[in-house]
């Protein structure tokens, strides 16, 4: 068995306010193999962004803690690539630039920066726009120039925050192939947030279902569909009882649906 | 314009809606418009000499045209045009640089500590609010009646402002990108080069035009109060000693000479941000 890339113990996060403490999280716990596509899926304010966050170092946990290769990680920044569903590119960089900025950060020369990054931007479909500045590209063009920023930096791991979540459904569809082809070229291992439940299991090997408010794991669905994955692949018996199992856990009582 | 000629009964009455068109302006070709524009001038510079040589207006107080060109020839050929503009220009030029740079260093000073940003806040607002020329006899005091309390002035008006839109741009920078950046693994003070500065940048700029207006107001008030030289000072003793061409003449001068610097701000602003967006 190989073994866990990274792995949450125990992750609880607790919010005081002058109202009281809230759970956001109660302790979440799972581990992620090496190599592997997880997405994690829930209602709003099952507390996955906040789990992100604890994951890259950016919000300290009110217990647990994140273990990266055996090594204890938590509250460490810059060792997992992170994405959020805004590109977030500087408008003052081009393309180019943008795309070294993890390299830059990291002390390399932009040079050399530039001489890495440039076959990549040829080879996933940036090729023509590197000295193009973001508000020139489409919003599907954007969010890979953010996505190649992230693995640029050269993390093992990545998160992405529904990098997708604004794009249109043709766009969205092209990028998830995109990213699947990333994904095969660079052997990262992924965690995924999404709310779209086709999306996860479209794109993962488990799904990690979470619960609203206070947020914890309540399913972990192994997703054995061979790869590469036909579109229609939504239209298979095994990927409808799938999305059925998670819709069923998704479906939140009506009081909470307002919420 | 002619459907207006008749009289139409409210549609009310009529039993039907009437519909309003879209109204249309049409634009005059630019010739017309500076062709208005000159004759407004003409106009207005014909009206005075003629209302003045007609005493319908006192030249005494008023002036004239003609008596205004004649000591705007004598001002610059005899007089101390030179001096006097090259003085006023030093010490707005000075207390607009002095004034913008210190007001943005503080203002991005602001970004390392909220708590330092909650403490320093209040005075700055403090400072905002007095009318700072009011101080302007304290700083002629302190600084004596040279070319320093002059810049002083200018400062003192033109660093609020920038220390004030610097911080709001300080605030307006996305938290987002700032997680990103963090996400990255970067240092503060790589966030503060890569992030903060060039983000704050428009904002910085953006405040050039207003401060040179500022600092041009502040050397006039320096010089006003107390000076030996400058447009300022020439105005003041022009209208002491009643010659009021001379202060035409030195009120057309300083206004040609702000427009001047406004135009070249304006440029400077231009090439500013085509090299911050870059």
């Amino acid at each position: 068995m190989p073994s866990a890339k990274l792995e949450l113990r125990s992750i609880a996060m607790v919010f005081s306010s002058s109202a009281g403490a809230v759970d956001a999280l109660t302790p979440v716990s799972f581990a992620i193999e090496e190599g592997s596509f997880v997405s994690v899926i829930g209602p709003s304010g099952c507390g996955k962004s906040t789990l992100f966050n604890i994951i890259a170092g950016l919000q300290a946990p009110s217990g647990g803690s994140v273990v990266i290769d055996d090594e204890d990680a938590t509250g460490t920044i810059g060792r997992v690539g992170y994405m959020l569903q805004k590109d977030l590119l500087l408008p003052w960089r081009t393309v180019l630039d943008n795309v070294v900025l993890g390299m830059e950060i990291k002390g390399v020369s932009r040079q050399r920066a530039h001489a890495t990054a440039l076959p990549y931007l040829a080879r996933y479909g940036l090729g023509g726009f590197e000295h193009r500045y973001p508000r020139e590209l489409s919003g599907g063009m954007r969010q890979r120039a953010a996505l190649l920023r992230t693995l640029l930096l050269d993390t093992d791991v990545i998160l992405l925050d529904e990098p997708f979540g604004a794009l249109d459904a043709q766009t969205r569809a092209s990028m998830q192939e995109w990213l699947l082809q990333l994904w095969a070229d660079f052997r990262k291992t992924v965690v995924f947030v999404t709310h779209d439940v086709d999306e996860a299991i479209y794109l993962s090997d488990e799904i990690v279902v979470m619960s609203a408010r206070p947020g914890r794991v309540v399913d972990r669905i192994a997703v054995p569909l061979a790869r590469p994955r036909p579109r229609l692949i939504t239209n298979a018996r095994e990927f409808i009882a799938i999305k059925e199992r998670c819709l069923d856990h998704l479906a939140p009582p009506v009081a909470e649906c307002a919420a | 314009m002619r459907r207006f000629a008749g009289f139409r009964f409210p549609s009310v009455f009529l039993g039907h809606r009437a519909y309003r068109r879209l109204p249309v302006q049409h634009e005059w070709a630019p010739r017309w418009i500076m062709a208005a524009q000159i004759l407004l001038v003409v106009a207005l510079i014909g009206g005075w000499q003629a209302a003045a040589s007609w005493k319908i207006i006192d030249p005494f107080f008023w002036s004239q045209p003609s008596a205004i060109w004649h000591t705007l020839t004598l001002f610059f050929l005899k007089g101390d045009a030179v001096t006097d503009i090259a003085y006023t220009f030093e010490a707005t030029i000075i207390g607009f640089v002095v004034g913008t740079i210190a007001g943005s260093l503080l203002g991005l000073s602001f970004w390392w500590s909220r708590n330092y940003a909650a403490i320093v806040q209040p005075f700055i607002i403090c400072f905002e609010s007095i009318p700072k020329l009011a101080l302007a006899p304290l700083i002629i005091l302190i600084f004596g009646i040279g070319m320093t309390s002059k810049v002083a002035i200018a400062v003192a008006l033109t660093v609020v402002v920038s220390t004030l839109t610097t911080y709001a741009g300080v605030k307006a920078v996305d938290p987002d990108s700032e997680r990103l950046f963090y996400s990255l693994g970067a240092s503060r003070f790589q966030v503060f080069r890569k992030l903060v500065i060039p983000a704050v940048m428009p904002w910085t700029i953006s405040v050039l035009r207003v401060n040179i207006g500022l600092a041009l107001t502040g050397a006039i008030v320096g010089e006003f109060i107390s000076s030996q030289h400058g447009l300022g000072r020439e105005i003041l003793y022009a209208g002491q000693t009643y010659d009021i061409a001379l202060v035409w003449v030195a009120v057309l001068v300083l206004a040609a000479f702000s427009m001047i610097m406004y135009v070249a701000v304006s440029q400077l602003e231009k090439l500013l941000r085509k090299g911050v967006a870059h």
